[in-house]
């Protein structure tokens, strides 16, 4: 068990494994990305902390474990799956139990006519031409080692598709559950959300367990705002304490669109966020927010890229974290500003509160400039809850344990106004509350 | 007695501030402490409240017949203590309205009573913030935060009139203020003033006095109370400035 393996034979041992339980959909033409995945994923390397993109951030622990990524079926009973709903809310919801679509779980409510919110594994099936056209265009395999292990054994995940002018008013709400019980999986959902002109939607990613077990979650997502498109994203990952969080977004920003992200994170051992956003032409906006909670020795670590690729647009990121004890936090956060790009706005944020003296947290805001006449500003503070005002509550008859929860509401409170739907507001409300006032 | 202070020295970055306090305060009474600046007013409010930064030194302070500086300062406060900052801290993303539900509870908690229902509570809200002429808005605002300097010593006020404490210190409430708010500010502690509760109104100018009347005026300087009156004695400290207190306390050394 405590060996390490060797991943990458190991993984590709697993292909054939994995290409027999695909039955006759390896004849079918995606079947070729897989392979030509698996062949590039032979000539990589397994991150280390030698890697610029990795210093920060240990993965060899994953190397303990052999994470079986053929999927396995489990069932999931719906009580469990409303312990992740967000009260009140009538929305759109679609579950994958270790990475395979549940129909029986899902349902879909008010769905314009020609959207299509269903499972990727589907779509793959009936030859959709928006996922032949779409699917794995942003998130390149390129030198991500785990981009390209998720498209060599690409099988299901959640497709999203809003036709030009189409509003879907509800939010989506796409559960990830993992019920690993003795084996260790790897699930690797990959999901493709596309807008079309003048669309808008909402939707929020849920990446949960309800067991304290040891598992690999390996996601990607590509998000394509078509011209003036409205795009909420929200993340949330609860995975177990124990688990391994990999993920990546790639957002594509046609003119005029306004994605907005939301990555709330508490979950998992290790969790590393790539998050790209590129504007592809003028007058666009991209807001990146996140808020990450974690203690014990988890590893939170966000890589983000807003590449303003052309003039006119604005970018808004501001992450914040709050660690406790032995934890860890990663924040990279660039910005790209290139030549073409005047008049951009940027804005770009990292704050933390450590209320450990042994939690660690690297920060390393970054703005790469090529234009002249841009606004831009970055910044990064890591500091602890201001002592002033805990004594001001204190005074006021308040416990050191409430204090400490208001505050930390307090902080965390900008991000969380800044989403938009009430109920998952309260439902992160709750989570704070939880975490930090027991 | 509500508040008894013997020989009383503290200390702030090993400078001893307080060097020997004495005072006395009943139910029912209003003191005025008056000083010039760095005398030790604030330093003596502060100790009072439990500010960590304060090393008492030496002296007790018994409050209620108990010992007051053993108390957290959260305990004081559910106590009855309660302290009208000098300088409000700002705290966004805290609304008014939850800082005082949450202190009004745990306050409740620890004297093991009930929590209060959130309409009594709107309603309590809605009462007291009649007193101190606080629009409504300003509970749902992060405390303090944007505040004018009167609208945060009202706010301080208003949450002395929702604690509704036993002893309350006012450190400087009145600095700063214009006189539309000096008058609210006054009327709103005179309209909370009990035969149960006392009130210690710390100031450097004689002024809020003429709105808030003492029972008690003493002049605290370097760290000591040089001397102690009734109400005119503020007025005489007015004519003749802190310097007569200042000289004459050099020839009672003398």
């Amino acid at each position: 068990m405590e060996n390490k393996t060797d991943i990458k034979q190991y993984f590709i041992n697993q292909f054939d494994e994995f290409e027999k339980s695909l039955n006759g959909e390896k004849s079918s033409d995606f079947h070729k990305v897989r392979k030509d995945a698996i062949s590039k994923f032979a000539k990589l390397t397994f991150p280390t902390q030698k890697d610029e993109e990795w210093k920060y951030t240990n993965v060899s622990s994953l190397l303990k474990h052999n994470f079986s990524p053929v999927p396995v079926k489990e069932n999931v009973s719906s009580e469990t799956i409303n312990k992740f709903l967000f009260d009140k809310m009538e929305h759109s919801l679609l579950v994958f139990v270790n990475g395979n679509f549940s129909s029986e779980l899902s349902k879909l409510i008010d769905i314009p006519k020609g959207v299509v919110i269903g499972s990727l594994a589907e779509a793959l099936k009936n030859n959709n031409p928006i996922v032949k056209k779409h699917l794995g265009k942003y998130a390149e395999n390129d030198n991500y080692f785990f981009t390209t292990l998720s498209s060599a054994f690409t099988k299901d995940g959640a497709f999203i598709y809003v036709p030009d002018g189409k509003v879907v008013e509800d939010p989506i709400h796409i559960i990830f559950i993992t019920k690993s019980g003795s084996e260790k999986i790897l699930t690797q959902p990959r999901n493709l959300f596309v807008a079309g002109k003048n669309s808008e939607v909402t939707i929020i990613e849920h990446y949960v367990s309800d067991e304290d077990s040891i598992y690999f979650t390996n996601s990607v997502t590509e998000i394509v705002a078509d011209e003036n498109a409205i795009v909420d994203h929200i993340k949330l990952q609860e995975e177990s304490n124990k688990a391994f969080h990999i993920a990546r977004m790639e957002v594509d920003q046609e003119r005029s669109s306004n994605f907005s992200s939301h990555l709330i994170s508490h979950g998992a051992e290790i969790s590393r966020n790539d998050f790209n956003a590129k504007f592809n032409d003028d007058g666009s906006e991209c807001m990146l927010n996140g808020l990450f909670m974690i203690g014990d020795e988890q590893l939170f670590d966000a890589h983000t890229m807003i590449d303003h690729a052309k003039p006119h647009c604005n970018s808004h990121e501001h992450y914040k974290g709050i660690l406790q004890d032995k934890s860890k936090g990663v924040f990279n956060g660039k910005v790209m500003v290139r030549q073409d790009a005047q008049k951009t706005n940027a804005f770009q944020q990292n704050n933390t509160i450590l209320l450990s003296d042994d939690a660690v947290m690297n920060t390393k805001p970054q703005l790469e400039i090529f234009a002249d006449d841009v606004k831009c500003s970055h910044g990064a503070t890591i500091g602890k809850l201001n002592d002033e005002a805990k004594f001001y509550l204190k005074s006021r008859g308040i416990g050191e344990d409430a204090a400490t929860a208001i505050l930390i509401h307090a902080f965390a409170s900008d991000v969380i106004t800044s989403i938009k739907i009430p109920a998952l507001r309260d439902y992160l409300e709750e989570i704070i509350t939880k975490r930090f006032n027991q | 007695m509500l508040l008894e202070i013997n020989n009383l020295h503290a200390n702030v970055e090993g400078n001893e501030i307080l060097k020997g306090i004495n005072l006395k305060v009943n139910a029912g009474e209003v003191h005025a402490i008056m000083g010039p600046n760095g005398s030790g007013k604030s330093t003596l409010a502060s100790v009072l409240a439990g500010k960590e930064e304060y090393e008492v030194t030496e002296g007790e302070v018994l409050y209620n017949g108990k010992n007051l500086l053993e108390l957290s300062t959260e305990d004081r406060a559910r106590e009855g203590v309660f302290l009208a900052f000098q300088y409000p801290v700002e705290i966004p993303g805290v609304s008014n309205t939850n800082l005082l539900k949450t202190a009004v509870n745990e306050i409740r908690k620890y004297r093991g009573e009930e929590e209060l229902d959130s309409m009594d509570f709107l309603s309590l809200l809605k009462e007291k913030s009649k007193l101190v002429e606080l629009d409504q808005k300003f509970l749902s605002r992060a405390v303090n935060e944007g505040f004018s300097g009167g609208e945060k010593k009202r706010n301080e006020i208003f949450q002395m009139a929702v604690l509704n404490p036993k002893l309350s210190i006012l450190d400087e409430t009145d600095s700063g203020l214009d006189i539309d708010a000096l008058r609210i500010v006054a009327n709103g502690v005179n309209k909370l003033k009990t035969k149960e509760n006392a009130t210690i109104v710390v100031t450097h100018y004689q002024r809020l006095l003429d709105y808030i009347i003492p029972d008690f005026v003493h002049v605290l300087y370097k760290g000591k109370i040089v001397k102690s009156g009734g109400k005119e004695l503020a007025l005489e400290l007015e004519e003749k400035g802190y310097d007569w207190v200042k000289s004459d306390k050099a020839e009672a050394v003398v």
